[in-house]
C-alpha cells in the first residue's frame, strides 16, 4: 500500500501546479478541432456530400478525441474563483448536513441522499480511493437554508441563488430557499472529478449562482408517442443535472389523449391509444409531480384547445365540430358556440387545478383550424350575431372565456402565440405568459407581445425534434431571449424560454438520446450570464457535461467524435 | 448544415402554404396515429409467397423444431431452433395468456431440411441463401440447400407468426419460396470515431438477421482511434485506442463477434483503410505515416502511409497476413478512400522518389503505385478485396477487384455505369449513409427504398456486375447511446431493396411493412425509433 499511496500524493503534488495548464491545452486542442469542424461544415462552397463529413485532414495523437474530467461546471456559475489548490473526497468519510439553525426537509434529506450516489457513481472498491491523513480530506458539506422548506413546491419566481464555498475548512452551501440548495449541489456535484487513481477531487472553489431567467423548461409531447412513466422520470433527472425548473407536459393533442380524468374518464378510455397500456392514471401523474418537486422542477401540464384536439372527440361526443368536405365526414375544432363546450372546459379545469399544483396552466390556442368552423351554420349565425367578422376573432371569444375561467380558479393562463395576434393583444389578460414558437420573425413577436405589457417565453430557436447532421448545438446556444429591439422594461417581460421535443418522431426509444446534450446548450443560455458566449469555453464544458450524463445513466448522444473517460456506455 | 435544414424547413412551409389555408403547419402538422398491429406480413418481401385465409394456432407447449430425417445437422441450425423458439414464443415478451379456439388446426412441428454439410461451415458471397417454406397443420416444413437458407426461412417463419388482441398466435397456410436478389447485403458500422461495445454490436447482428442482412462490413479503425488490438502490432492499440484498455477489441472480442455474426449467417468483412485515414495508426507504428514539411523542415506532423518505404509494405504485409489469420471471410476491405496529397506534397523525399520512378508531378500516381502494392499483397497472402470507388477510377486493378461505391461523382448512377463498364464487380453505398441525419427521421426511408443499385444505364452483362449494396453509419455523431435507434428501422428499407425482386417497389405495401418490422423489432428489444405517431400492438410488456 505504502508505495501506492506516495505516488499517487506525487501525483496530487503535480497536479497542483500542472492542472490550469493542462486545462488551458486541452480547451486550445478541442478549439482548433473545433474550428476546422466548422470551416468544413461552413463552407458555402458547395453543399455537403458525403465526403466532406467523412473527410479527417487532421493527423495527430487520439487524446484530444478522450474527454478529460475538470469539474467544470454546466449550466456555467454567474460568479465562480477556482484555485489549483485540491481536495479528495471519499464515501466512507463524506457526509451532507444542516447548519446549526438551517431549515430541513424531506427534498433536502432525499436530495443528500441522491447526490451521494451521484458523486461516488464509480466503485471505489476497485479505485481504492480513501482518504487518508496523507492527502486533504473533505468530510462534509454543510447546507444552511435560510426560508422554511417542508412541503414546498417550486413555483415561479422561487429563489434559486445560493453561495458554495470549497475550503480546507470544510464545504458551505448557503441559501435563502431549498430549491437554491438543490442548484448548489448539482454544482457541487459536478466540481468533483476523479484523478488517476480513481481519487474524486474538488479544486477550492466560490460560488456565487443565480438564474439569468425564471423560466427553464422542457416541452415533450405524450400524445404523438406516449413516453412511459420511467423516461419521463429520466428525463426529470436530466433536467436536474442541467438546472431547468420546468417540465411543460404536452400532455394531450390531436393523436391520443393519454391523461386518464377523474371527472372525464371516457376521454382516455376512448382518446389513449390503449386505455390500460397508454394512459397516465392519477397514481402515474402524482409519481411524476413528486419526483418533479424533489428535484426543485414545476410541472406544467397543457391542455391545448380548441384546436389539436381530435383525440377528445371520442369520449366526449359534441365537444368538436363536425363539417363535411369534399373527403368526407370530419371533425374539427373544439365548438365554440354551445354552452356545453363552456361547461365541459369548466370542469375539465377545475380538476386540472386540483390535480396539478403549478400556477401555471398551458392553454395551447395554437394552429386552429377555421375549416369545419366555417361549414357550420350554427357558428355562422353566431358569427353574425357577435358581428365577428373573421374567425380569429371568434377563436379569441373563446381564449377569453377559458382564460376568465382559469382566472376565477386562482391561476394563470400561458398560451401559444397564436393567441396574441397582431390587434387581438388587447383581449389577453395581463397576466397571461406567450410562448413564442414560430421560427423566423420570432424577435419581432417578442416585442411586440412585450410592448403589449405581456409576458413571455421563448421557443422559436429551439425545437430540438429538428435535426440535422452534425454538431448542432451552436446555434441554440446562440439564441438569445432578449435578441430584440425592446425598452429594459419590455426585456423583463421575458421569463425564460423552453427546449421542445415534439412527438412525431419520438418515443422512449430515442427520446433521451436526442434531447440531451442539445437541450443543455439552452439550459445554459437560460441560467448563465448574458456574457457566457465563449463558444470555445463552451464546448469543452458541453464535452464533459455530456460525459458526465453518460455516467449518470442519460444515454445522452457524442456531440462529435470522442471518447468518455470510463468504460463506455 | 444549418443551411440544408433550413432549405428543408423552408421547402416545407412553402409546400404547406399551397396546400392549406394555415399559415404554418411546418413543424407540428398533424399526422394521423397509426395503431401498428401485427399481422405476419414479412420484410424483406419473400420472391414468392402465397397465403390462404386458413389459419393454425401455435402453442408454447406444444410447438417445436425438428431435423428431417434426411437432413444434415448442424450447431448453426440448433442454436437458430433455440433462438427462434424464444423469439416465436416471446419468452421475455408480453405475458398474456395465450387462448387457444378448438375450431382451430394447430401447427406443432415446422420440420427442416438442409442438404448441404453444415458443420463449421462459414458463409461466404457465393453461399445460397435460397428457402422454400410451407406452412400446413399440423407440420410444416422448410427445406433449403444451406444452413444459411435454413436462418433465412426461420426468420419468414417467425414473422409470419401474429397474434391477436387476446394473445393468440396466429400463422396461416403459405407457402413460401424465396431467394435473395443480391449476395452482398451489409452495414457498415464505424468503431473508429466512437468506440461501440460489444453489447451493441451484437444487438445490431440480432437486427441485421430480423432483415435478412448477410455482411456486417466493420470499419474498425480510422483516424480517430484504433481500437482493434493487433497481435503482431500490439501497440497500435495501446497508443491508438482512445484508451487501451476499456475502448478496445480484444482477440476474444473478435472471435466472439465472428461467431456470434456466423451463427445468424452474417460474414463479417474487416476494413482497413489505408493510406489516408489513418491518423491514429502513427503513435503505434513509428516510420508508418508520411512526415509532412514547411518548406525543408518536418513540421512534426504525420499523414498517410509513407508510400515510399519497403517497411510500409513490410507492416502492411505483417498486419494483412494477421488479418488473414484473424477473419475467415475470403474478402477484406482495404479502403483506399480520400487521399489528400498535401503531405505527401510537402515532402522533399517523397519529391525525389516521384522523380525516380517517373511520376512527375502527378500525385495520383503515387497513389496507385501505392495502392497496387497493396492489392498485391492482399492477393499473395490469398485474400480477395473491396476498395472505395476513388480507388478504381484511378484505375490500375484486376477484374476480380469490388468497388464500393460511396458518392455522387458526378450522379450514382454515372459511378455505376463507369466502374461496370470496366468490367469491375461493384457495392452500393451512395445514397444508403444512414447517418445523415434529416429534419424528417419518418420518410427518409422512402427514399432509400426507391434507389435501385441496378438502374443506370448499362448492359444487362454490366448490371449483374452489382453484387449488392450496403447501409452505412458512419461514426461521427453515432455511439451506444443512439446507434440502434438511428440505424433501424431506416436499414430495413435498405434490407427490402437489397433483398426482393425489383418489382417490389409499391410505397404503401412498403409502410405498412416497415411499420410491421418495426414494431417487431421493438417487441424483440431494440431501440428501433418511430417512424410516425401512433404505437405498437405490443409495446411494452
Amino acid at each position: 500500500m505504502a508505495p501506492n499511496l506516495c505516488r499517487r500524493r506525487q501525483w496530487i503534488k503535480l497536479c497542483f501546479s500542472l492542472v490550469s495548464i493542462v486545462l488551458c491545452c486541452y480547451a486550445a486542442g478541442v478549439f482548433s478541432l473545433l474550428r476546422s469542424g466548422y470551416t468544413t461544415r461552413a463552407g458555402s462552397d458547395e453543399p455537403i456530400k458525403s465526403s466532406s463529413l467523412r473527410f479527417s485532414r487532421k493527423t495527430g495523437g487520439t487524446g484530444r478525441y478522450v474527454v478529460r474530467e475538470a469539474g467544470h461546471v454546466w449550466p456555467k456559475p454567474q460568479h465562480q474563483v477556482s484555485t489549483v489548490d485540491v481536495f479528495v473526497l471519499s464515501r466512507d468519510t463524506f457526509n451532507f448536513t444542516y447548519a446549526p439553525g438551517s431549515h430541513r426537509c424531506e427534498i433536502l434529506d432525499l436530495a443528500f441522499g441522491r447526490y451521494t450516489e451521484i458523486i461516488f457513481s464509480i466503485d471505489e472498491a476497485a479505485t481504492g480511493s480513501k482518504c487518508d491523513a496523507d492527502t486533504t480530506c473533505l468530510v462534509v458539506l454543510e447546507v444552511s437554508v435560510k426560508e422554511s422548506c417542508k412541503g414546498a413546491s417550486p413555483h415561479l419566481g422561487a429563489k434559486e441563488n445560493y453561495e458554495l464555498s470549497v475550503a480546507r475548512e470544510g464545504v458551505k452551501l448557503k441559501t435563502d430557499s431549498v430549491w437554491g440548495a438543490l442548484r448548489g449541489l448539482e454544482t457541487f456535484s459536478q466540481l468533483i472529478y476523479r484523478g488517476e487513481h480513481g481519487l474524486y477531487t474538488v479544486n477550492r472553489t466560490d460560488i456565487q449562482d443565480f438564474p439569468r431567467f425564471p423560466h427553464r423548461g422542457v416541452l415533450l409531447d405524450t400524445s404523438r408517442h406516449f413516453v412511459p412513466v420511467k423516461y419521463i422520470l429520466q428525463n426529470l433527472d436530466a433536467m436536474a443535472f442541467n438546472k431547468f425548473n420546468v417540465f411543460h407536459w404536452h400532455i394531450v393533442d390531436d393523436p391520443s389523449f393519454p391523461y386518464e380524468s377523474i371527472a372525464f374518464p371516457e376521454l382516455s378510455k376512448k382518446g389513449a391509444f390503449h386505455p390500460d397500456t397508454h394512459v397516465y392514471t392519477q397514481k402515474d401523474v402524482r409519481t411524476i409531480l413528486e419526483y418533479a418537486r424533489l428535484r426543485g422542477i414545476r410541472v406544467v401540464p397543457e391542455f391545448d384547445t380548441p384546436g389539436h384536439t381530435l383525440s377528445w372527440g371520442h369520449g366526449q361526443p359534441g365537444l368538436l365540430t363536425t363539417c363535411y368536405t369534399k373527403t368526407g365526414k370530419q371533425r374539427g375544432a373544439l365548438n365554440p358556440v354551445l354552452e356545453a363546450t363552456y361547461q365541459f372546459m369548466g370542469k375539465l379545469l377545475q380538476e386540472i387545478k386540483d390535480v396539478f399544483p403549478d400556477q401555471l396552466v398551458h392553454l395551447g390556442g395554437d394552429e386552429v383550424n377555421f375549416a369545419c368552423w366555417k361549414n357550420d351554420a350554427e357558428i355562422t349565425q353566431f358569427m353574425e350575431k357577435r358581428g365577428f367578422d373573421y374567425y380569429v376573432k371568434l377563436q379569441t371569444y373563446y381564449v377569453q372565456r377559458i382564460m376568465k375561467n382559469v382566472e376565477s380558479l386562482g391561476k394563470v393562463s400561458a398560451v401559444w402565440e397564436d393567441v396574441a395576434a397582431k390587434g387581438q393583444e388587447g383581449s389577453v389578460p395581463k397576466s397571461t405568459v406567450i410562448q413564442v414558437w414560430r421560427p423566423g420573425k420570432w424577435a419581432q413577436k417578442m416585442a411586440q407581445v412585450t410592448r403589449h405589457g405581456l409576458r413571455t417565453i421563448l421557443s422559436a430557436c429551439w425545437y430540438l425534434d429538428l435535426i440535422s447532421t452534425g454538431e448542432d448545438w451552436p446555434p441554440y446556444y446562440r439564441c438569445d431571449p432578449h435578441a430584440f429591439n425592446g425598452t429594459t422594461d419590455q426585456k423583463d417581460l421575458v421569463l425564460g424560454g423552453e427546449a421542445c421535443l415534439w412527438g412525431e418522431y419520438v418515443d422512449w426509444t430515442n427520446l433521451l438520446s436526442r434531447l440531451w446534450p442539445r437541450a443543455s446548450a439552452i439550459a445554459e443560455r437560460l441560467w448563465s450570464s448574458q456574457d457566457t458566449t465563449d463558444m470555445e469555453d463552451a464546448s469543452v464544458r458541453l464535452g464533459e457535461h455530456r460525459c458526465r450524463m453518460i455516467r449518470r445513466g442519460i444515454p445522452a448522444q457524442p456531440l462529435r467524435p470522442s471518447a468518455c473517460p470510463f468504460v463506455p456506455v | 448544415m444549418a443551411v440544408l435544414s433550413t432549405i428543408q424547413c423552408v421547402f416545407s412551409v412553402v409546400l404547406v402554404l399551397f396546400a392549406s389555408p394555415l399559415p404554418c403547419l411546418n413543424v407540428r402538422a398533424y399526422q394521423r396515429p397509426v395503431m401498428v398491429q401485427q399481422t405476419g406480413k414479412v420484410l424483406p418481401k419473400p420472391q414468392m409467397m402465397t397465403v390462404s385465409a386458413e389459419a393454425y394456432t401455435l402453442a408454447m407447449s406444444s410447438f417445436k423444431f425438428t431435423y428431417g430425417s434426411s437432413s444434415e445437422m448442424c450447431d448453426i441450425v440448433d442454436q437458430a431452433f433455440r433462438r427462434y423458439y424464444d423469439l416465436i414464443f416471446d419468452v421475455d415478451g408480453p405475458k398474456k395468456a395465450p387462448k387457444v379456439p378448438e375450431s382451430m388446426a394447430e401447427l406443432t412441428v415446422l420440420q427442416v431440411m438442409v442438404k448441404e454439410p453444415c458443420k463449421g461451415a462459414y458463409p461466404s458471397l457465393e453461399s445460397s441463401e435460397n428457402y422454400t417454406l410451407t406452412v400446413t397443420a399440423p407440420m410444416g416444413m422448410l427445406v433449403a440447400d444451406s444452413a444459411w437458407g435454413v436462418l433465412r426461412g426461420l426468420e419468414t417463419f417467425s414473422q409470419l407468426i401474429y397474434r391477436t388482441d387476446d394473445g393468440t398466435m396466429i400463422i396461416n397456410k403459405t407457402t413460401v419460396e424465396d431467394f435473395p436478389r443480391f449476395a452482398h447485403r451489409g452495414i457498415l458500422l464505424d468503431t473508429s470515431r466512437h468506440f461501440i461495445p460489444l453489447k451493441y454490436i451484437k444487438q445490431n447482428l440480432d437486427a441485421m438477421a430480423y432483415n435478412k442482412f448477410n455482411v456486417f462490413h466493420w470499419h474498425i479503425v480510422d483516424d480517430q482511434s484504433f481500437p482493434y488490438q493487433s497481435v503482431v502490432f500490439p501497440d497500435l492499440s495501446a497508443k491508438g485506442a482512445f484508451n487501451p484498455y476499456t475502448h478496445l477489441y480484444t482477440q476474444e472480442d473478435v472471435k466472439d463477434v465472428i461467431e456470434y455474426s456466423r451463427l445468424r449467417g452474417i460474414r463479417v468483412v474487416p476494413e482497413f483503410d489505408t493510406p489516408g485515414h489513418t491518423a491514429s495508426w502513427g503513435a503505434g507504428l513509428p516510420g508508418f505515416l508520411t512526415p509532412c514539411y514547411d518548406g525543408s523542415t518536418p513540421n512534426g506532423k504525420y499523414y498517410a502511409a509513407n508510400p515510399m518505404l519497403n517497411t510500409t509494405y513490410d507492416y502492411m504485409t505483417k498486419l494483412l497476413q494477421e488479418v488473414k489469420d484473424v477473419f475467415p471471410d475470403k474478402y477484406v476491405h482495404l479502403g483506399g478512400d480520400e487521399v489528400n496529397f498535401n503531405c505527401w506534397k510537402s515532402n522533399p523525399d517523397i519529391t525525389k522518389f516521384m522523380e525516380k520512378m517517373g511520376f512527375g508531378t502527378d500525385y495520383s500516381k503515387l497513389e496507385q503505385y501505392y495502392i497496387k502494392n497493396i492489392l498485391d499483397i492482399s492477393t499473395s497472402i490469398g485474400r480477395d478485396y473491396i476498395v472505395w470507388q476513388e480507388v478504381l477510377d484511378n484505375g490500375v486493378q484486376d477484374k476480380s477487384t469490388v468497388g464500393e461505391v460511396w458518392f455522387e461523382n458526378p450522379t450514382i448512377q454515372a459511378v455505376l455505369e463507369r466502374l461496370t463498364a470496366k468490367g469491375y464487380r461493384v457495392l452500393l453505398a451512395a445514397g444508403w449513409y444512414l447517418n445523415h441525419d434529416v429534419y424528417n427521421p419518418g420518410t427518409d426511408w422512402a427514399d432509400f427504398y426507391k434507389l435501385d443499385p441496378q438502374v443506370f444505364n448499362g448492359t444487362q452483362a454490366q448490371k449483374d456486375l452489382v453484387i449488392g449494396g450496403e447501409a452505412c453509419m458512419w461514426g461521427e455523431y453515432v455511439d451506444g447511446t443512439n446507434l440502434i435507434a438511428r440505424l433501424w428501422p431506416r436499414a430495413s428499407a435498405v434490407a427490402e431493396r437489397l433483398w426482393s425482386n425489383k418489382d417490389v417497389k409499391n410505397m404503401a405495401d412498403a409502410t405498412v411493412r416497415m411499420d410491421e418490422q418495426r414494431c417487431r423489432m421493438v417487441r424483440r428489444g431494440l431501440n428501433a425509433e418511430p417512424l410516425h405517431p401512433g404505437f405498437c400492438q405490443f409495446e411494452y410488456d
